[in-house]
């Protein structure tokens, strides 16, 4: 077939095509990533006793908020990444952002600790299983993401394997502190971010096949 | 540096297309082809042959994708991109990255020159289009080879017209992963 052929081919009776902005279907994926996590949340881990109390506690929600920070900043860059000739700039940065902020928080409650309390913070009573637990539930919301991704056309898919990683891990953390009782910002500034680059490296190492088109 | 002025001729075409004008829409996919034979040319210098080939991979995949254009995004940035995954699949497929002689990083040169010399391809579409299997061959054959509407093609092949529809879009998407398997 001659090139001149495919393109009136390609061209006959075409039908009008919307733009579609990928936030929707990739944010849909990452809602239903995270009802399938919190279930196995639920039914294999168990709810977190004193959730009830933790509630009211701050710290309870700065891990909330470093979770959904996470998950959203890899929903922008996902969003980018999925569509030709998008640069993803500044978001680069932004993505160190919620890691960096955790940090900050967890040095200066250290510094405020007595050094006896210090392993305490770090260790918490589930360091063992923070990281582990946070990479397997991830990999329910991944799937679903990859999914929404493979409907369009990245062009660097390492990083938007990277990408998708990132922001399901930010989904599992989120959805991880129904069970998790820590509520130091140390130990969320290790295992948590831990568990995040877990599904990160993995999204990278897999974008390239996955992603292919 | 300020985009090319086919620039915005183009994107016009382009959104005229994706709104359902087809006459616009083949002037844009023949200009871009042209475009296309330009850049790939001057990248492919070592693989002469592939140049062809590569075009109509390309022109595939831009079709394929058309719903990925955003229309406040420079149409070069995307074109660029997708010309440059084509072109860097092909040499990782080929693994013969020295015919890799230019940086690929000047985006707005893709529409900077257009070579309408096309050569004859040297893989053979349509005997890649008789192994789809009929439910995709069946609609593109009548839809977007021979011209009839979907109502007929429905009519003709007893598939329901959104499975017409389905098999166009689908087909055309096996099209293009048999174009990367396919030497």
């Amino acid at each position: 077939m001659k090139t001149d052929e495919l393109v009136a081919l390609l061209a006959r009776n075409a039908e009008p095509v919307p733009a579609r902005d990928p936030s929707a279907r990739v944010g849909l994926a990452m809602l239903a990533g995270m009802a399938i996590a919190a279930a196995l949340t639920v039914a294999v881990l168990g709810l977190n006793p004193r959730l009830g109390r933790e509630l009211a506690l701050p710290m309870f929600w700065v891990k909330v908020s470093f979770a959904a920070g996470v998950g959203l900043i890899g929903l922008l860059a996902v969003r980018r990444l999925a569509r030709p000739g998008r640069a993803i700039g500044g978001l680069r940065a932004a993505l160190a952002l919620p890691v960096l902020a955790i940090w900050l928080l967890a040095a200066v409650t250290l510094l405020a600790a007595s050094p006896v309390d210090r392993t305490a913070l770090v260790l918490g009573e589930t360091w063992r299983f923070c990281t582990l637990n946070i990479a397997w539930l991830s990999a329910p919301v991944f799937a679903a993401i990859a999914l929404g991704v493979r409907a369009f056309a990245p062009t660097r898919l390492r990083l938007a394997g990277a990408a998708a990683g990132f922001a399901a891990g930010g989904v599992a953390a989120l959805v991880y502190t129904l069970h998790c009782p820590e509520l130091s910002a140390a130990f969320i500034g290790i295992w948590y971010v831990l568990g995040v680059l877990v599904p990160t490296a993995m999204g990278a190492l897999v974008g390239p096949r996955l992603f292919a088109w | 540096m300020a985009p090319p002025a086919n620039e915005e001729r183009l994107r016009q075409l382009l959104l005229r297309g994706l709104a359902g004008d087809t006459v616009a829409y083949n002037a844009f996919l023949g200009e871009t082809a042209a475009f296309l034979r330009g850049f790939l040319r001057r990248r492919l210098v070592r693989l002469p042959d592939e140049v062809e080939d590569l075009v109509q991979e390309t022109l595939l995949a831009v079709h394929n994708q058309r719903h990925t254009y955003d229309a406040a995004q420079p149409l070069t940035a995307w074109l660029h991109a997708i010309a440059r995954y084509k072109l860097v699949d092909l040499l990782r497929r080929r693994s013969r990255s020295d015919a890799l002689h230019d940086p690929l990083d000047d985006e707005l040169e893709i529409v900077a020159v257009a070579d309408r010399d096309a050569q004859d391809a040297r893989r053979d579409l349509d005997k890649l289009l008789a192994t789809l299997p009929d439910k995709q061959r069946l609609p593109i054959v009548h839809v977007k080879i021979e011209g009839l509407s979907v109502v007929e093609t429905a009519q003709l092949t007893g598939l329901s017209e959104s499975a017409v529809k389905v098999g166009v879009h689908r087909g055309l998407k096996a099209l293009a992963a048999l174009m990367r398997k396919a030497p």
